[in-house]
């Protein structure tokens, strides 16, 4: 059962099929929104989905990485770093450029790393190459998972059940975007600035408040009423199953037409007006609220901007806040044990009050 | 009618063992509820005769077993420190997960399983892949499993974690399974073999998932999985049978398996009319009489015939709202899994407010359950880990003797760094468990109610900091009801606490019993339970359910004395209008804190609460 690590990594030759396309998913708009405008401007601050059991949270999820459009980095760097942003390189890339005056880079895909729950800490943030220490009594610092998502997405399923020790960390490094290591002698520090997206069931207990707040939008997640959508899950589901190549492929073009949206959007999104009326809304709807904290109003103006970059307006209207308004403020109520109403009602009713006046 | 239900509950099981072996990840498991004995141990081995392995060479390690108190390394795989110091290169073993690839892994005492176990698995079940991420190791296995979830629990909030249930297309109960019941199976591991490889060529008729969609809102199911599942049973049955397409026959199996367990609503909304009664009988004994797990479609077209009109033939699979009628029958007329109808109920309502621990149980360990150990220094709350310290350790030996080697003055045995440190938490601060009893009986059971709900959302609002969980027992008419299991989940109890109703007599005793017997629950979990009495001590039913007040009084006292022997820190709000002085008597015999507190408030009541439990595990909130 023991094998030398090196031939561990050949068992991967048996492939996994490809993910479940993003455009195949059916229903679930909150939820494909929230993570097409995530892609669209990073600093959203990334995104929750909550929901009962068997309502494909984690499909729509892993569905992400196929597609986001790639990105340039550095050939050979464990951050993929970005050529063209000197003022982020990591050392490497910074020696690098100062010998050879430029960097050799190519496009590859956005990384979308899972945190698995049982993962230790050495592995989420990084710590001594192992094997080069045993064999050559080498220390080489490895970078772990926060390194390898940097650029990308760091994925947490059943986010609630993470353990305290590491939600810390994760509350830190997501706060500065960089990852601070010391040990054995060795200090290293380098970029980890990732977006978050996290999925969990409220029923198995409730999220640190602090980690709520780090997610930019926050989306709950239903399995659709309508019968005739059910049966479209079920249908394609088994199709998937049984021809997971074919499926994807049938679904690729509209996979791509999904891709330029969000790179057009990219390019749009610096474009994009906020005006002076539309923060005015963003605040009042904030204080209707009663939300903690300036986050709120940020990351509503934010996503309001990445909607209509995806939509191709240049300017933010009612209609953009209005639609992200839910996600963007629901999970940053204070809690009040006495209303019932949940506190995606109490965001409708706010926004029917103040925009429909 | 010769086959008993027992008989065909056992040979459901049977059938449900062959298509778990046939197809383990895509059927994802079974839960098997039952104590050990000789039906579960036949039930095992039929199963472990049927597992011919799927993959290429190699495959699943037989008999591979996950018992919970095994640590995460066992699971998921880790460092082989042995190999690894012996040979100089990091040795990598592979944990149960990536071993039962193309198998199934057992599991028993899955009841005991803990969270974070359970989401280990679940996320192998989904991704069929095991991501290691320990140790400084980064490893992918494939791990196509499938589960078998040996479930011994004794009531719904013990049960196996519900996100495993959710993913396991069968259910099966033994227990009311007799040895005379069993029958052997009427495949052999080569029908499985053959069956497999016949599997994906299986074609699914048009209507067939929308016919599982509907019966599956029908049964009041709302999760899109079990669909799904069904959808793969109903596959797996045909290719069992030697079928080229799923047939009427194979879909009401599968809704029999899959969603029978499942179902929530006690009767379809089409039943409800005068005429259902004709074929609801009919189709009961359809399955007993035919064979029940191969109705191999040509035996089974005469029974079937005479339900339906002679419609059940292959033909009408392509009539969706046909098909569909016929499965939600078959999901509430078939025999159920050797459950009366009597037991239907609770089992629809258990999945309501969902099965499974949460909350403290969960994340801040049990005593005498492996917690694991984490990096970090010993301090207050932790203690040294010493093995996990060594092991920690070991690797990096020749590395630091190398670097220590001038300095001939420090040099020991093993080289231990701070960084090495590990800790082993028991739990960094008793986790306390807030039971409200709540009479509601009488005329002010509404009111009452009221507080004490608001008083838990209270309480829970901020127990994410305190660690707290809260459960709520009320009594009223013929006894008390845990209407909310011990949660920490807001969401959870608010779900629960919607439908909350009054009125009655006052059995009282009903409700300390019930309380003391959650509280002795909760002490042995490791929790601290605090107790909070809302009643105005009027107590007039007797447990045997007479209304004869003397005689519930003295009760009620017994019970009082036995809380106040559990040592259980108790709060008795006195809700009558001007105190009662057997209130005040019971609360003596407790050793309670006496409030009489004729408006109870929510927010008042929470305060006392925080108050109480705060002195007892002695942090303040």
């Amino acid at each position: 059962m023991t094998t030398p690590a090196s031939s561990i990594t050949a068992t991967k030759a048996e492939s996994r099929p490809p993910a479940y396309p993003f455009s195949a998913i059916v229903g679930q708009e909150d939820l494909r929104l929230a993570l097409m405008l995530a892609a669209v401007d990073p600093r959203i601050g990334g995104v929750l989905a909550y929901g009962d059991r068997g309502t494909g949270k984690s499909t729509a999820v892993r569905a992400l990485a196929d597609l986001l459009p790639k990105i340039r980095a550095v050939v050979d760097c464990a951050y993929q770093c970005d050529p063209d942003d000197h003022a982020h390189l990591c050392s490497g890339c910074r020696a690098a450029l100062a010998e050879h005056g430029r960097l050799k880079s190519r496009l590859v895909s956005v990384p979308v790393v899972d945190l698995p729950l049982g993962a230790t800490e050495d592995r989420v943030v990084g710590a001594l190459d192992l094997e080069r220490a045993l064999a050559g009594g080498e220390k080489v610092f490895e970078p772990g998972l926060l390194a390898r998502a940097n650029r990308g997405f760091l994925y947490i399923d059943e986010v609630n059940l993470l353990e305290d020790h590491l939600v810390d960390l994760l509350l830190d490094v997501a706060a500065s975007g960089e990852n601070v290591v010391e040990r054995e002698g060795l200090s290293v520090r380098h970029r980890a600035a990732f977006v978050l997206v996290g999925s969990g069931n409220p029923e198995e207990g409730e999220l640190r408040p602090q980690l709520l707040d780090r997610f930019g939008l926050c989306v709950d997640v239903t399995t659709p009423t309508d019968i005739a959508a059910r049966v479209d899950v079920v249908r394609r589901r088994d199709d998937y199953d049984r021809q997971p190549q074919a499926f994807a492929a049938r679904w690729r073009r509209k996979q791509s037409g999904e891709r330029k949206r969000i790179l057009a959007a990219r390019q749009l999104l610096d474009q994009v007006e906020v005006g002076d009326d539309s923060l005015t809304r963003a605040a009042e709807l904030c204080v209707a609220l009663g939300t903690d904290g300036l986050r709120g109003e940020l990351t509503l103006t934010r996503a309001g901007r990445a909607l209509a970059a995806l939509e191709g307006d240049r300017r933010v209207t009612d209609a953009h806040l209005r639609r992200v308004a839910e996600p963007a403020l629901a999970h940053r109520l204070r809690r009040d044990p006495l209303d019932d109403s949940r506190a995606g009602a109490r965001v409708k009713r706010a926004l029917g009050e103040l925009f429909d006046a | 009618m010769t086959e008993t239900g027992a008989a065909s509950a056992w040979s459901d099981a049977v059938l449900a063992a062959a298509l778990l072996a046939l197809d383990p990840h895509g059927l994802g498991g079974a839960v098997v509820s039952g104590f050990a004995g000789p039906v579960r141990d036949r039930w095992l081995r039929e199963f472990e005769r049927l597992c011919v392995h799927a993959g290429p060479a190699g495959g699943p390690r037989p008999g591979a077993r996950f018992l919970p108190h095994m640590d995460d390394a066992a699971l998921l795989g880790g460092l082989d420190l042995a190999a690894t110091l012996a040979d100089g290169v990091p040795r990598v073993r592979r944990g149960l997960l990536a071993d039962c690839n193309h198998g199934c892994l057992l599991v028993p005492m899955a009841e005991r399983l803990s969270g974070l176990q359970a989401a280990a698995i679940a996320a192998a079940l989904d991704e069929g892949e095991c991501n290691l991420q320990r140790d400084g190791l980064s490893r992918q296995w494939p791990a196509r499993l499938g589960v078998v979830l040996l479930n011994e629990s004794v009531d719904a909030d013990d049960a196996c974690p519900g996100s495993l249930r959710e993913r396991c297309a069968f259910h099966l109960d033994l227990t009311a399974i007799g040895l005379r019941d069993l029958s052997a199976s009427a495949y052999g591991p080569d029908a499985v073999r053959r069956a497999r490889a016949r599997l994906s060529r299986v074609a699914v008729p048009e209507a067939l998932p929308q016919a599982l969609c509907g019966s599956a809102v029908e049964a009041g199911i709302d999760s899109l999985r079990a669909p799904i599942l069904a959808l793969r049973v109903a596959r797996a049955a045909a290719a069992l049978l030697g079928e080229s397409a799923v047939g009427t026959a194979q879909a009401k199996l599968a809704v029999r398996l899959v969603f029978g367990p499942r179902a929530i609503a006690v009767t379809p909304r089409d039943l409800d009319q005068p005429e259902a009664p004709a074929p609801d009988s009919a189709q009961d004994q359809a399955p007993h009489d035919t064979p029940p797990e191969p109705p191999a479609p040509r035996a089974e077209a005469e029974p079937n015939a005479e339900v339906n009109d002679a419609n059940v033939n292959d033909a009408n699979v392509n009539d969706a709202d046909e098909l569909t009628e016929i499965l939600v029958e078959a999901v509430f007329g078939a025999p159920r899994l050797s459950l009366g109808a009597a037991t239907r109920l609770p089992v629809g309502l258990r999945r309501q407010g969902p099965a499974g621990r949460t909350g403290p149980v969960r994340s801040s360990g049990l005593r005498g359950r492996p917690q694991g150990a984490r990096r970090g220094v010993p301090g207050s709350a932790t203690r040294l880990d010493l093995l996990a310290t060594l092991r920690a350790a070991a690797p990096w030996q020749t590395l630091r003797v190398r670097d220590d080697a001038g300095d001939d003055r420090d040099r020991r045995a093993v080289a231990v760094r701070r960084d090495d440190l590990h800790v082993r938490r028991f739990k960094q601060r008793a986790a306390t468990l807030t039971i409200f009893v709540v009479d509601a009986s009488g005329s002010a059971a509404l009111q009452r109610l009221g507080e004490a709900k608001g008083a838990v959302e209270l309480l829970l609002a901020d127990c994410y900091v305190r660690r707290d969980s809260v459960a709520l027992i009320a009594f009223r008419g013929q006894g008390a009801d845990l209407l909310l299991p011990p949660t920490r989940s807001l969401v959870r109890a608010r779900r629960c606490l919607a439908h909350l109703k009054g009125g009655g007599a006052t059995p009282l005793t009903a409700g300390l019993d019930a309380a003391a017997d959650l509280a002795a629950l909760s002490l042995r979990r490791g929790l601290v339970p605090t107790l909070v009495v809302l009643t105005d001590g009027r107590g007039n039913l007797t447990r045997a359910g007479v209304a004869d007040r003397r005689a519930a009084e003295q009760e009620s006292l017994a019970v009082a004395r036995r809380l106040q022997a559990l040592q259980v820190a108790t709060l008795l709000v006195d809700t009558s209008p001007r105190g009662q002085a057997f209130a005040r008597q019971l609360a003596g015999a407790a050793d309670a804190l006496y409030v009489p507190l004729p408006h109870a408030d929510a927010r008042r009541l929470s305060n006392t609460v925080r108050g109480l439990s705060g002195a007892r595990t002695g942090h303040a909130a």
